[in-house]
């Protein structure tokens, strides 16, 4: 399988993303080739799945992601998305997903106006997907955040369709897996975390699998995610 | 002619940093302070003559690139 993490100028988990993925597809058992796809090609040839990391893309200048949605990579993501094909957007990625509009919502200054570095538990919502089927129904997931916009902001019009179909993909939670105002860092609504589209090819999330995906970083629980997709993919 | 362009969070989304000024200026003692919003300001330059295709011009500019239609709303003014 062929993974292609695409890279803007400002990206900077790129390569977090580039050796999580093929690690673990080594470790895996699964033959896979991760390799970056530079924002400016417009005819990269076809990926089994694009990534697309975190980082300050174009400084964050406009808006985050305002300005990566119009790089020529991302028609080719958004022709590969409309084909029902795999995409992750991460932080930064999820900012450019919900800018482009693959993505309902969008994404703005945290609650607090902070800029929030650190480990937080998620709430997987739904385990028949092809990002979560290694989580177990419910499982809390330890993964770190790192974002100053990550505050999820969708019209009450946009929630319910969320909400009703499905579609949230994580919350901040407790621990114990609880939803609570208490816990929700920046100010999303309904403690948002991740989302997917409706066919639930696409996956936006704030938190970084990447920096969770051994246990030297303090958690592995990331692995869940990027394993669940790679053995998806190899299916 | 020159725009001016507006941009600011619409009213159902909490502007944290407005919500912040607001609380500083209480603080100074300004007691009428009801609301503060901040948004951007762009100003554009462009060479053309024509009010109208201005005008037609930065409303497309605007709703592709300058504004996020999910929590923001813009106006502009044309200067010539």
């Amino acid at each position: 399988m062929k993974i292609g993490i695409v890279v803007f100028p400002g990206s900077n988990c790129d390569y977090d993303c580039l050796t999580s993925f093929s690690r673990l597809a080594k470790e895996n058992g699964l033959t896979a080739e991760v390799g970056y796809v530079w924002h400016k090609e417009s005819n990269p040839g076809t990926f089994d799945a694009y990534v697309l990391p975190g980082g300050f893309s174009y400084g964050d200048y406009l808006r985050c992601g305002a300005i990566a949605r119009f790089s020529p990579i991302m028609e080719e993501v958004t022709a590969h998305a409309k084909k029902g094909r795999p995409v992750i957007g991460i932080c930064n990625g999820f900012q450019i997903l919900c800018e482009s509009g693959l993505l309902p919502g969008a994404l703005y200054m945290n609650r607090d106006l902070n800029f929030i570095c650190e480990h937080v538990y998620l709430r997987t919502e739904r385990n028949d997907t092809i990002f979560t089927s290694l989580c177990k129904s419910k499982e809390v997931l330890n993964i770190p955040i790192a974002h100053g916009e990550g505050n999820y902001y969708a019209d009450d019009e946009t929630l319910k369709k969320l909400e009703d179909e499905d579609l949230v993909a994580f919350r901040y939670c407790t621990g114990d897996g609880l939803v609570t105002p208490e816990v929700n860092p920046n100010g999303s609504r309904n403690n948002i975390a991740g989302i997917f589209n409706k066919e639930r090819t696409i996956l936006g999330m704030m938190p970084h699998p990447e920096r969770a995906a051994e246990p030297g970083l303090g958690s592995s629980d990331g692995q869940k995610i990027i394993v669940s997709l790679l053995k998806n993919i190899a299916k | 002619m020159k725009a001016k362009i507006y941009v600011t969070l619409k009213q159902s989304v909490l502007d944290p940093q407005g919500k912040t000024v607001q609380r500083a200026l209480e603080q100074m003692n300004y007691k009428n302070v009801d609301s503060v919003r901040i948004g951007r300001f762009l100003e554009v330059e462009l060479n053309c003559d024509d009010e109208a295709k201005a005008a037609a011009q930065i409303e497309e500019m605007s709703k592709k690139l300058f504004v996020n239609p999910n929590i923001e709303q813009f106006r502009y003014e044309l200067e010539k």
